[in-house]
């Protein structure tokens, strides 16, 4: 009970998040017309405020924002499904080259001069062939052993990574600039139209984790315990992994490289609801989500009208924080 | 309801680790394994609940073919208390007996009443209710072992299979785990099959006792007769001794000295 009040209290603080965000920026927008421009969308309502302000909260805060929430709630949820699923603190969403294969397509996009509109679809599928060509190298037979999973990963990330250093070695200035711009990871290129192709994969794939969560908290126990009480582990992993890695390519094809999320969030919220994933999977989803929509918030504010790549922040605000809360409580998230 | 193995062999690589096992248990028996390291038991309990696919025989439950059962159709049939584990993460007791619930549910069916009402039966029949609220990771090996039973026991299966559940257990625990499973075993109707390396409890415990070597069957029968000072000798190659308690009847082995061979 105290746990679901947990959750409440988290659903309340993101609507919160959301509405101050959007009064935050060079131009501060009260939140009572931030309120009436965004049902303005639903329902008439007269116009008392002028038509800029209407473009800069729909047009630009808002897909900025909600791209803030997806890739928040994509990286912090398949961060804690890998952690579990490997049963390896330090699994994150990144772990099977997702990203280094992600940053690869973008950066080979940039190199060759191609239109921007391609880099997100490219760095998608770089994403996703990545996984498939650990998964299967890590395959023998029917089985896949994470250990072989974790170090076939490591060893695909150092070849993309060698691959995109390669790409910038090749570009020139402009492009030099735009490729570490991507590998930082960051919201400054948000539309709408990248909301839109982003959502369906993001929130579906969410939406399928959250329902595994007997599964993830059995997997807890070890691989034998699994089957001894009935889950089908073989491939109960692989759908687990497949969803995990197609919710990590979303978020990394429409925003970059964005560390300590997927890795950080998912113990910071051990810590507080402990290990069982009913619980643990909407809570690390939440938190991931208010969490990234606050940093990029200070990314685009804090030396405007420059901003600052959004994974600076997220490391250097949210490793102190964790380092503390490791060392007062570290029992409880039980790794 | 009855648990039958047909010529049932298995190999890791190349070399037989089990070969020819024949053997069939039903309800309210206690079946108990013995032998020394490395003779198969653990292999056996594996093929038991389809964790191994034997290489050639069969495993029937209800004349069943195990292979042909999904992974929670054998679940609700066969409960399974592994060895003492390390435990790292804090679920409480109750959530990990529900655990043991899980074969019963569909992917999106939540925890009802019958599930609550089953799991406190069980925390009830282990004599672990009182710390259904405490973590794992703050209780002790005789109690966590006990919370393991009781997850077993939520799956309402038909056959238990214990793996040397006593390992690292004072005596005082042991004898107080042995008696919950021979409990179990008249008053749920449970088919018991157990691997057990202490000589003694094995006799004092089982209904049927079988000794492997090597992956086969070198005796087979009751405990009394599997359990012989030749059969100990030749399995084991030590010198024992076997008393009578004068109460009950039970065998007392003791051990006396290692024989050296030259084979």
């Amino acid at each position: 009970m105290k746990k679901k009040l947990f959750l409440i209290f988290l659903g309340l603080g993101l609507l919160l998040t959301l509405l101050t965000t959007l009064t935050i920026g060079p131009v501060w927008i009260n939140v009572l017309t931030v309120v009436k421009i965004l049902c303005s969308v639903i329902i008439d309502i007269s116009r008392t405020w002028p038509d800029n302000f209407q473009d800069i909260i729909l047009n630009v805060r808002l897909p900025r924002i909600l791209l803030g929430i997806l890739v928040g709630c994509a990286l912090s949820v398949s961060g804690c499904s890998m952690q579990a699923l490997f049963r390896n603190p330090m699994a994150s969403p990144y772990v099977c080259g997702v990203a280094s294969g992600g940053a690869f397509g973008a950066s080979l996009v940039i190199v060759l001069n191609a239109s921007q509109s391609f880099i997100m679809p490219v760095a998608f599928f770089f994403s996703l062939l990545t996984i498939f060509v650990v998964y299967y190298v890590a395959k023998t037979g029917s089985k896949v052993s994470s250990e072989t999973l974790l170090l076939s990963g490591i060893a695909l990330s150092l070849f993309f990574s060698a691959a995109t250093s390669f790409l910038q070695y090749l570009a020139e200035e402009g492009e030099l600039r735009q490729i570490i711009f991507w590998l930082m990871g960051g919201f400054w290129a948000s539309s709408w139209s990248k909301v839109k192709i982003v959502i369906p994969v993001i929130l579906s794939g969410t939406i399928c984790l959250l329902f595994f969560y007997k599964e993830l908290n059995i997997l807890l126990l070890g691989e034998e315990q699994a089957q001894d009480v009935g889950v089908n582990v073989e491939k109960t992993r692989k759908i687990i992994l497949v969803l995990a890695a197609l919710v990590t390519a979303g978020a990394v094809a429409a925003c970059g490289v964005i560390g300590f999320v997927g890795l950080i969030i998912p113990h910071i919220m051990r810590i507080f609801v402990g290990p069982d994933h009913r619980i643990l999977l909407p809570a690390s989803c939440l938190c991931g989500s208010i969490f990234l929509v606050w940093i990029d918030t200070f990314a685009r504010t804090l030396i405007s009208p420059t901003e600052l790549p959004v994974g600076i922040i997220t490391a250097m605000i949210g490793v102190p924080f964790f380092l503390l809360l490791l060392r007062k409580r570290k029992k409880l998230s039980g790794f | 309801m009855e648990l039958k193995i047909l010529d049932l062999s298995f190999s890791y690589n190349s070399a037989k680790t089990l070969d020819g096992i024949v053997l069939n248990i039903k309800e309210r028996e206690i079946l108990c394994i013995i032998g020394p390291n490395g003779s198969g038991k653990t292999t056996l309990l594996k093929c038991m609940n389809k964790k191994l696919k034997p290489t050639t025989g069969t495993v029937l439950i209800n004349d069943i073919n195990i292979l042909q059962m999904a992974r929670k159709e054998v679940a609700k049939n066969i409960g399974v208390v592994p060895q003492v584990s390390t435990v790292s993460f804090p679920f409480t007791v109750h959530d990990l007996v529900m655990m043991g619930r899980y074969s019963h549910k569909g992917r999106f069916d939540t925890e009802n009443e019958n599930d609550r009402a089953v799991v406190y039966q069980c925390l009830a029949r282990t004599g672990i209710a009182h710390m259904a609220d405490r973590l794992i990771t703050e209780i002790s090996g005789g109690e966590y072992q006990k919370a393991i039973i009781a997850r077993a026991l939520a799956q309402q299966p038909e056959i238990l299979l214990l793996d040397e559940v006593t390992l690292h257990l004072d005596i005082n625990h042991q004898i107080e785990i042995l008696e919950l499973v021979k409990a179990l075993s008249e008053e749920n109707n449970l088919a018991i099959v157990m691997v057990l390396h202490d000589l003694s409890l094995a006799a004092r415990y089982s209904t049927k006792t079988i000794m492997l070597q090597k992956g086969r069957i070198f005796a087979y029968g009751r405990p009394e007769d599997v359990i012989s000072i030749e059969n100990i000798r030749d399995i084991y190659d030590i010198e024992i001794e076997i008393g009578r308690s004068s109460k009950g009847n039970y065998l007392n082995v003791i051990p006396l000295s290692i024989i050296n061979t030259e084979k």
